[in-house]
């Protein structure tokens, strides 16, 4: 129902400190959003000042074509769901879902059809006369959704809503938030979170945001497999992507590079002469090597220590020529030992490069 | 906590002693009150309190019947019967038929007095004063007698305050002064407190610094010009400059600082995700402090209840400025401090108004004693 | 009867008619400045506007009672202090200079700071003490209820309660007032105590000190309770015993609000009037400058000069404390 567009939007608090910066941001009706980002980079931010929560001190935002800068977040068509749940404690499951529609003077049998169907959607009715102290967390946060639905918004806001929630629990009310989008397929949602596997598995597009910058907006395979930077390539992924040392020594339509000091390697990539001799960085995510089989090899080193995980194994290698261990992800329970010297290999399409300033030479 | 030792059950005795001591010597007091209170009035004024259950022998004076009721007796006396006892209970151990020498004869022997008349009374107080001529004068002979009377507690003393000295009335200037005096500056409270917890608008950490600042002003500055600009409205209006309506604001006023106070820092603790849960659910800031907040503040708003009525009742100063001293008008503590004045020697009086006066904050105090300490330890504690 | 039920009216209008005005103001608001079923630049003009004075309708009235009733009463008796009797001719700083001569200010400026030393210090101290026996034992509510219950009575039921205590009785009678009874008891000779200069003082203290104890004890016992018991725990495995323990890891623990209780009642001291009133009225050396204040007021045909400059000098007393409040707080506020 609802297009956001989102123009050089940027925030400052009242300390005169600029959180958010020049923010360009298309969501198109029906898309599934989620910012990720680490902590402080200003997604709550971010999605309060689309909320109204928080006044936007630079820049427009738009809802269906209108700006809504001015507009108070009850008449902007949104709905959001707090990480606390943010229940009134003093309200019965029934009141706290019925309260937006009561303020806005809805008849009592219009207010009642409402909450039934959406008490009914998150199997709720049985619980409708209890206060929320009497619920478990994750029916707590089946009312705050439901809460959110009856008011039929244009756009739902989800801040961090799983994060109170253990592991099992997290995992099906995750699987429950994307039939609900499922099943409402027109409504618009932006979800924030900083764990990426939400991000990955919920995601139309992920915006990653960093400092107050947007780093990537993309599908998440998008953001996987075709970083624009190093820190895109290093958030999405764990173990992380490891970033070794390099110089690229050849250019053209393949890129002949030298890393840590130890091999020679030619990138299915496209540089300009000009990036000749410069230093470079040279990515390769743990799960795309291999231990080589034929001799050759992107990195060898000693292994530091090995963790056993059961579907897999990580090897923590120092190598030469890098100040990092090296990570690696082989599938299977495999017997290497403390001290073992390894030679790692990847195919080339798997691995990365980026220039000093860590963006990607790969068009993106 | 600790691990328990013989050496530390000796101690222990020692704590229980000790605070058994403190609690007696802290309730003594108001116990010696209330037991004075209730007991006969005669009682109180001679015999302290702790004595109220044991017998008290008691030096007493009455008078005979009037001559009138004289009888010629058939052995050719003239002789007055009856009974000098109030109360059926004490019984008579001396008399006597002078103011020297009160304690003279023993009950039931028959005292030969100068004229040739005799008195004899008996230990139930049944007398025969008997003379061989006939009784003259207007009044009854005065008899003395030493009794020994049994505790005696009656309600009389409350029945006697509560109407003659007025104190039915001033319980009820009280209510009348406390109620809204408790309720009118919570209300404004919670307003502000709100405001300046969860609204933004310009000077609100100068006005959080300015009720701090407020929060010690004594009261004792106030009070001049306050009484003159009463004295200035009440004739502008051309009514009288004493009355409830300036009572209550004043109370207000003075409760304030402390109210909004506790208030804000309790409103500013909720969490602010359920006020801003609120307003993307469409409620102003009248709605969510309307159904939000206020449901929420109970504990608080209870707290706070309690200590401004516990105050506005207690209180004498603000009564005695504002209220003035006119029969109509007084409070309780004001008549209290009256009676203290005027009835100073008279302790029924004085003890029994004083339980009067003290009754209602104590049931509050025990009955909603949680919700005090609750709101003493968010005001004190940092 | 007929005066219940006036009083009740009068009580139902005065707080009626202070719930409608903040009902009504705020109707009123929205009602001029809709914000619903409006195009959207009247509805974001609207909002401003309602957002911009809802906040002045809410903290209004309070604000304005707290200007009439005690910061114009602060300034207009700092005028005072420099007006005559009737306050109206300027008479410079003879106010200060009469108090600065006046015996009895000197009395009851002693007096007071005999109080401020004794009251607070005692409560602490007594609140402290059964704040700690009293966590230690099965009864302690109990105890710390009946302890807590003064703070319920008035100053004047106190002073009454005792007055009584303190009866004197001259001659052979017998003494019915409790301390007297004691005294005599014990082979002594019965005195009329609040009339012994220096000593009634502290008589009518006791009285201040029997009330404020249950609040210091309240107050230290949670603090108490919020000392982490692994502090205690640590000492009693290093060998402390009970009384260093109390002494060494207990009180440095609860310094903050030791120190916030001693002055509460700091302040309630430098107010306190109804006893001294009721008990002897500032005779016999027992003067103190709040009933000073009020016999300037209106004793005698009141002196308002004087009145306000013996009220002055209270406040200068609490300044001290105040600035600290209000540090604290500006402290705290910058931590949100
Ligand atoms: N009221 C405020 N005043 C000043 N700075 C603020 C305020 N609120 C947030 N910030 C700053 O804005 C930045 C972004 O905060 P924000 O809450 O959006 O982070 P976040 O990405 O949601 O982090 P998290 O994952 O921890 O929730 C932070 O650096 C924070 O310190
Ligand atoms: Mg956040």
């Amino acid at each position: 129902m609802a297009d956001l567009k989102l123009t050089n939007v940027s925030k400052r608090y009242s300390n005169n400190v600029e959180v958010m910066r020049d923010i360009n941001l298309d969501i198109k009706q029906g898309e599934f959003i989620v910012f990720v980002g680490p902590s402080g980079c200003g997604k709550s931010t971010l999605l309060r000042m689309i909320s109204g929560l928080e006044d936007i001190s630079g820049g427009t935002l738009e809802i269906d074509g209108e700006v809504v800068n001015d507009i108070p977040p009850a008449l902007r068509g949104i709905a959001m769901v707090f990480q606390s749940y943010a229940l009134y404690p003093h309200m019965t499951v029934y009141d706290n879902m019925a309260f937006s529609l009561r303020i806005a003077k809805l008849d009592q049998e219009t207010i009642d059809h409402y909450v039934r169907k959406a008490a009914d959607m998150l199997q709720l009715t049985e619980y409708l006369d209890r206060l929320p102290k009497a619920l478990s967390g994750g029916q707590r946060q089946r009312v705050a959704i439901g809460r959110a639905i009856v008011r039929k918004p244009k756009v739902f806001l989800f801040d961090e809503p799983l994060s109170n929630l253990d592991a099992a629990l997290r995992v099906a009310t995750r699987m429950e938030i994307a039939n609900l989008k499922e099943s409402m397929p027109d409504s618009t949602m932006i979800y924030v979170t900083h764990d990426q596997v939400e991000a990955m598995t919920l995601a139309d597009r992920i915006v990653l945001l960093s400092a107050g910058n947007i780093e990537q907006v993309g599908t998440p395979l998008e953001l996987y497999s075709l970083p624009r930077n190093v820190f895109v390539a290093q958030f999405i992924g764990s173990p992380a992507m490891n970033i070794l040392p390099a110089t690229i020594y050849a250019c053209g339509e393949t890129t002949k590079v030298n890393v840590a000091g130890q091999t020679n390697i030619t990138l299915p990539i496209k540089t300009d002469a000009g990036e000749k001799n410069k230093t470079a960085q040279f990515g390769i995510r743990p799960e795309d090597l291999q231990v080589s089989e034929n001799g050759d090899y992107v990195i060898s080193g000693n292994i530091e220590f090995v963790e056993s995980l059961g579907e897999s194994t990580l090897l923590y290698i120092k190598a030469d020529g890098c100040s990092d261990l090296v990570t690696c992800k082989l599938q299977g329970i495999l017997k290497f030992k403390k001290g073992d010297d390894v030679k790692l290999s990847a195919s080339p399409e798997k691995m990365h490069l980026f220039d000093a300033n860590g963006m990607n030479y790969r068009e993106v | 906590m600790m691990a328990v030792s013989s050496s530390r059950s000796s101690l222990m005795w020692v704590v229980h002693i000790t605070v058994f001591i403190l609690v007696v010597m802290w309730t003594v007091p108001t116990a010696g009150l209330f037991i004075s209170s209730i007991r006969d009035k005669d009682q109180l004024s001679v015999s302290g309190w702790w004595t109220a259950l044991s017998v008290s022998e008691q030096r007493l004076v009455a008078r005979s019947e009037h001559p009138d009721k004289q009888v010629f007796s058939s052995d050719g006396r003239y002789e007055i019967r009856g009974n000098i006892l109030e109360h059926q209970d004490s019984s008579i151990t001396k008399f006597g038929s002078s103011s020297l020498r009160p304690d003279e004869f023993d009950v039931g022997v028959v005292a030969q007095l100068k004229g040739g008349k005799t008195l004899q009374v008996l230990e139930n107080g049944d007398y025969i004063y008997s003379s061989p001529e006939q009784w003259k004068g207007k009044r009854g002979k005065r008899i003395f007698y030493t009794a020994n009377i049994p505790p005696r507690f009656t309600l009389d003393n409350y029945r006697e305050v509560l109407t003659s000295e007025g104190l039915a009335k001033s319980f009820i200037n009280s209510l009348a002064v406390t109620i809204p005096a408790t309720i009118i500056p919570i209300l404004m409270a919670a307003f502000a407190a709100y405001a300046l917890a969860w609204m933004k608008f310009p000077g609100r950490a100068l006005i959080i610094a300015a009720v701090v600042g407020l929060l010690v002003v004594p009261l004792q500055m106030s009070l001049i010009p306050l009484l003159k600009t009463y004295n200035l409205i009440g004739e502008f209006f051309g009514v009288g400059s004493k009355g409830y309506i300036g009572i209550w604001l004043a109370h207000t006023g003075f409760g304030l600082p402390l109210a909004i106070y506790l208030l804000r820092n309790y409103i500013a603790g909720l969490p602010g995700e359920i006020i801003e849960s609120a307003r993307v659910d469409g409620a102003n800031d009248f709605e969510i402090f309307s159904k939000i907040i206020l449901p929420l503040s109970f504990p608080a708003l209870a707290s706070f209840a309690i200590f401004q009525f516990l105050w506005v009742w207690n209180d004498l100063l603000i009564a005695m400025v504002f209220l003035g001293n006119n029969e109509e008008q007084l409070v309780l503590t004001g008549r209290l401090r009256e009676l203290l004045g005027s009835r100073g020697g008279n302790w029924e009086i004085l003890t029994a108004s004083a339980f009067v006066t003290i009754i209602i904050p104590l049931c509050v105090f025990f009955g909603l004693q949680r919700y005090l300490v609750r709101g003493l330890l968010s005001g004190s504690v940092k | 009867m007929e005066q219940l039920v006036s009083a009740l009216l009068i009580m139902i209008i005065g707080v009626l008619a202070c719930a409608a005005y903040f009902y009504a103001s705020n109707w009123l608001l929205d009602v001029l400045f809709p914000s619903k079923n409006k195009p959207a630049d009247i509805v974001a003009k609207n909002i401003h506007i309602t957002n911009t004075v809802r906040p002045w309708l809410f903290i209004g009235p309070a604000l304005i009672a707290l200007t009439f009733y005690l910061i114009y009463p602060v300034i207009e008796s700092i005028r005072l202090s420099f007006l005559g009797r009737a306050g109206e001719e300027f008479v410079g700083f003879d106010n200060y200079a009469w108090l600065f001569s006046s015996d009895t200010f000197y009395q009851s400026f002693k007096n007071n700071m005999l109080w401020l030393i004794v009251v607070p210090t005692a409560s602490t101290f007594f609140g402290l003490i059964i704040a700690t026996m009293t966590d230690k034992i099965w009864w302690g509510n109990i105890a710390k209820s009946l302890i807590f219950m003064p703070m319920a009575i008035s100053f004047i039921g106190a002073s009454v309660i005792w007055k009584f205590i303190y009866d004197f009785r001259s001659g052979d009678d017998a003494q019915i007032g409790l301390l007297n009874a004691i005294v005599v008891f014990f082979g002594g000779e019965p005195q009329a105590w609040i009339t012994v200069p220096f000593w009634n003082n502290l008589f009518l203290m006791i009285i201040l000190i029997w009330i404020q104890t249950g609040f210091a004890m309240v107050i230290l016992s949670a603090a108490l309770r919020g000392i982490p018991s692994e502090t205690i725990e640590a000492a009693v495995l290093d060998g402390a015993n009970s009384i260093q323990i109390f002494f060494k890891i207990m009180v440095p623990q609860i310094w903050g609000t030791i120190a916030v209780v001693w002055t509460t009642i700091t302040i309630l001291v430098l107010k306190v009037f109804d006893i001294v009133l009721a008990m002897t009225n500032g005779q016999w050396g027992t003067q103190v400058l709040a009933n000073e204040m009020f016999d300037w007021m209106f004793r005698g045909g009141g002196d308002f000069g004087r009145g306000a400059v013996v009220a002055i000098v209270i406040m200068v007393l609490v300044i001290p404390i105040m600035v600290w409040n209000i540090k604290d707080v500006n402290k705290e506020m910058e931590g949100r």
